[in-house]
């Protein structure tokens, strides 16, 4: 049977894994290379790397933490964050990424979806969605927002995903940005509207806090997979941890891993 | 001499990565006449069934055929294992390697497709390529069409339908999953195949 996917995401600022802590301060929490290896080795179905370094010397520190990272991975690798060309993405899949994930670029031009697949497949282009619900209004009317979440576009999440589905995306990773950062639960509604709108395979991420809310996002929010990052950090919880809870609630896992 | 054969579709990283794990020390070629001197070919393969004309246009089809009848190690990856079959639907006009007769075809509707993630695995207690890798252990994939299963079949694999994961016959083995990122159970798949030698 195929099982639900547990994605641990790291932020990478210049090559450092870095953590927010009440979505302002951020600090050091190690090295990516180790970290990945480390979530590898607790259970992770994939690991991804969200780049959120600003600079242009940040970027080829990124490329060297990748290649790193590569050496010891033999689970999925995604690479995302500030990819605006195909040529981008090239160097990133030549550091040893399997998939690269993109956002607001393939929103100003969808046909780089199409461009980076022509040359590294379907499967190895993710598009990431932050969405936000609109007050008042259907979940069908939650917008996208790009620039880190910052600016809104007007374009409604579900109809965003069917489109990037049709410029020949691999999987949507999406992200509630109501429910990200609070540890209170994935935003179920808004994933099984998205779900439901494509074939591929739909990544929820934003709101983990303990492994309810996993078994809540695969059953209610029909979710393919779900990303996780800040649990995963500091101990509270590891993967093969929530993954044998996830078993006990009848949530098919890879198990043992 | 280990070969891997570029025929210009994906990115080719992970499998020679993988391979230099499993302590092979792999050669990247587009080359017939490096084909013709490998001892054993490896067929990685990400995206269109289509890109295999490549194969033919460069001439690398007849060398990994001559080297198959040679009775030299064949390994498909994903596409590598639907290119051994007679063709797929998915580009109905370009004709797979045929060692084996029937055709790959989509995945039944109804279902989420491409099929992404990790699967677990039916083995067939005699097959060599996955000798070592208990029954039912998980590997991960990323495919929308799938060979049928037959009696060539090293191991089944489910999606709301069984499926070939593996296929094996003599020096001819494929695998639908990527062993190159199936954790150990996929490393164990390249070194079986790497220590592979004739009964």
């Amino acid at each position: 049977m195929l099982t639900k996917r547990i994605i641990a995401c790291l932020d990478v600022r210049n090559g450092r894994v870095v953590k927010g802590v009440q979505f302002v301060d951020i600090i050091d929490a190690g090295d990516p290379a180790e970290l990945a290896a480390r979530h590898a080795a607790a259970g992770a179905d994939e690991i991804v790397f969200l780049d959120i370094t600003a600079t242009h010397e940040g970027r080829g520190t990124l490329l060297d933490a990748v290649r790193r990272a590569a050496q010891q991975l033999f689970v999925p690798f995604t690479v995302g964050g500030g990819i605006r060309t195909a040529d981008e993405a090239a160097a990133i899949f030549d550091a040893g990424a399997d998939k690269i994930s993109i956002n607001s670029a393939a929103l100003a031009r969808p046909q780089l979806i199409g461009e980076i697949g022509a040359k590294f497949g379907a499967q190895a282009v993710v598009v990431a969605i932050d969405a936000r619900r609109v007050p008042d209004r259907p979940i069908a009317d939650a917008e996208v927002f790009v620039a880190g979440g910052r600016k809104p576009t007007g374009r409604r999440a579900v109809e965003w995903a069917r489109e990037a589905e049709g410029h020949g995306a691999g999987e949507i990773l999406l992200t509630s940005m109501d429910s990200d950062g609070t540890r209170a639960g994935f935003d179920c509604e808004l994933s099984a509207a998205v779900s439901e709108a494509v074939q591929i395979p739909l990544i929820a991420s934003g709101g983990a806090g303990n492994a309810q809310h996993f078994t809540q996002v695969f059953r209610e929010g029909k979710a393919d997979a779900a990303l996780a990052a800040s649990i995963f950090h500091f101990g509270i919880a590891d993967v093969r941890t929530l993954k044998m809870e996830l078993q006990r609630d009848g949530i098919p896992v890879r198990l043992p891993c | 001499m280990i070969a891997v054969v570029d025929y210009k579709a994906g990115n080719l990283t992970s499998v020679m990565k993988a391979l230099r794990a499993a302590g092979a020390d792999p050669v990247l070629t587009d080359d017939p006449t490096v084909v013709h001197c490998a001892d054993l070919i490896i067929l990685p393969g990400v995206g269109h069934f289509a890109a295999t004309k490549v194969l033919e246009e460069y001439g690398l089809k007849t060398a990994i055929r001559d080297r198959i009848e040679a009775g030299i190690p064949f390994l498909g990856i994903c596409v590598g294992l639907q290119w051994l079959f007679a063709g797929s639907t998915e580009a109905p006009g370009i004709p797979g390697l045929a060692v084996f007769p029937e055709r790959c075809d989509h995945f039944e509707p109804g279902k989420k497709v491409p099929h992404v993630g990790w699967n677990s695995l039916s083995i067939r207690p005699e097959s060599r390529l996955l000798s070592g890798i208990r029954n039912n252990s998980f590997a991960y994939f990323t495919h929308s069409y799938r060979a049928p299963v037959t009696n060539v079949t090293a191991a089944v694999t489910d999606y709301d339908e069984p499926f070939a994961a593996a296929v094996e016959r003599d020096n001819v083995m494929g695998v639908q999953f990527h062993p190159e990122k199936s954790g150990e159970a996929g490393l164990r798949v390249l070194r079986n195949f790497l220590e592979w030698r004739p009964c």
